[in-house]
């Protein structure tokens, strides 16, 4: 029988080692993990390279887990916000490393890595400083970057609905990475509102097939109004 | 000399959005665009992470979590939308499927050049978010701004200075002041917005030459 359903968040998440790169869902905190973002704290892994689209909120989730100066280095499009206080503090004390990359430069060298895309050309920042050093190409009148993919180890992702074959689904915006970080990671955990039955998730209606999902944790969130 | 305030300089976007436009709003004065569309025109708001189909803001107390805008404010899906992920998303953008995205800049320049994600100082932490995705693979590029620095420089400019977000891509140019196209020949005046401001005193202050032509 296949049954990737972990009965906790720290039985999920027990292998992560020192070092490994950590693909985090989330656009700002929809989407987020955050209870497997405070297990991977609690868990101790340090020195990991995070791949999110922004470098933590406040003072949960990832931005507690770049304050815990865990994270060496974090690939990300937009790093700087109202409340990025704990990254700004180790960015500024060069205790945090920095890959700046344009969004969907990000989410399409993601994709590239769960697509076996060995690299791409993209439109997006030629001419600019975030292309300097790369090769670029003029294709068919147009200019082009080369960019390469994103690879991880692990992935931790926030879906709604998942059975014990790691199928998902999402809800409204908190999709966001998770479906292409699910597929770029070796180790892709999901933690889900709700677990179900083989068969009571339209096919139709699966948006992450399980073959790229290996661990599924349900975590019992309170959804709080923003 | 009269100028436009930033509702006002919305308005004036607005009303060069066709109807069943596919349209991305930057944040801040852009978004206000969202407001003054026609009502007789149906247009199709795009957010970066993950909407076609945005609505307004929600009511109070009827904010969800998982629905967002790209300025991480609570949203609304309207009947119609759909939901994506970011690969998808911005597959929309660089593949040339969103018709007009409107954006806030620091500086364009004559060739329709675009900075505006980084001032360029030392202990700025650069962020970037979607701007360079949208800026080369949007159909047309709006930029919205005031025309003047608060030294009364003008933030139109034969080259940029400040980091660039794209290169040749703006096609039009909102500001306090005026309307601009960028034409691969320059910049053309479409219409002075301020009231009082004479085309000389505007030519004046834009630093860049400007061509007019009246309506035939």
């Amino acid at each position: 029988m296949i049954d990737k359903l972990f009965a906790t968040p720290e039985a999920a998440l027990a292998d992560v080692p020192d070092g490994a790169t950590v693909m985090i869902g989330g656009f700002g905190n929809a989407g987020m993990p955050a209870e497997l973002i405070d297990c991977l704290i609690a868990q101790g892994a340090k020195d990991l390279t995070v791949v999110n689209n922004n470098a933590g909120n406040a003072d949960a989730g990832l931005a507690a887990l770049i304050g815990a100066g865990r994270v060496c280095k974090i690939l990300c499009s937009f790093p700087r916000q109202a409340d990025s206080w704990h990254f700004d503090r180790l960015y500024r004390a060069g205790k945090i490393e920095l890959e700046l990359v344009p969004q969907g430069t990000l989410a399409e060298r993601i994709r590239a890595a769960g697509a076996g895309i060995g690299a791409f050309f993209t439109p997006t920042a030629f001419g600019t400083r975030l292309a300097e050093g790369k090769e670029t190409r003029h294709i068919d009148g147009r200019d082009y970057v080369l960019e390469y993919p994103i690879h991880a180890d692990y992935a931790l992702i926030k879906a709604d609905r998942a059975d014990r074959w790691g199928n998902l689904t999402y809800r409204m915006t908190a999709r966001n990475f998770g479906p292409i970080m699910a597929a770029a990671a070796r180790i892709t955990v999901a933690q889900v509102r709700e677990t179900v039955e083989l068969g009571q998730i339209d096919p139709e209606a699966i948006v992450t097939p399980g073959i790229f999902v290996q661990r599924v944790v349900r975590v019992q969130t309170m959804r709080k109004a923003a | 000399m009269k100028k436009l305030d930033r509702n006002q300089i919305a308005v004036r976007v607005a009303r060069d959005i066709p109807n069943g436009a596919c349209v991305n709003l930057g944040i801040g004065l852009p978004t206000l665009v969202a407001n003054h569309v026609p009502k007789d025109r149906e247009i199709v708001l795009h957010s970066e992470n993950g909407i076609l189909g945005l609505g307004p803001k929600p009511a109070p107390g009827s904010e969800d979590e998982d629905l967002i805008d790209a300025g991480k404010n609570p949203a609304t899906a309207l009947p119609g939308a759909a939901y994506f992920h970011h690969a998808d998303s911005f597959g929309m953008i660089r593949g040339g499927h969103i018709d007009i995205c409107v954006l806030g800049a620091f500086q364009v320049s004559a060739a329709g050049d675009i900075a505006n994600w980084h001032t360029g100082e030392p202990d700025a932490i650069p962020a970037v978010g979607g701007a360079m995705d949208l800026a080369a693979g949007a159909k047309q590029v709006f930029v919205t701004m005031e025309h003047l620095t608060k030294k009364g420089e003008s933030k139109i400019v034969e080259r940029c200075t400040y980091p660039l977000t794209g290169l040749r891509c703006v096609t039009r140019i909102y500001t306090d002041l005026a309307v601009i196209d960028v034409k691969p020949d320059g910049l053309h005046l479409v219409e002075i917005c301020a009231e009082g401001l004479s085309f000389d005193e505007l030519q004046r202050l834009n630093g860049v030459p400007l061509k007019y032509r009246a309506a035939a």
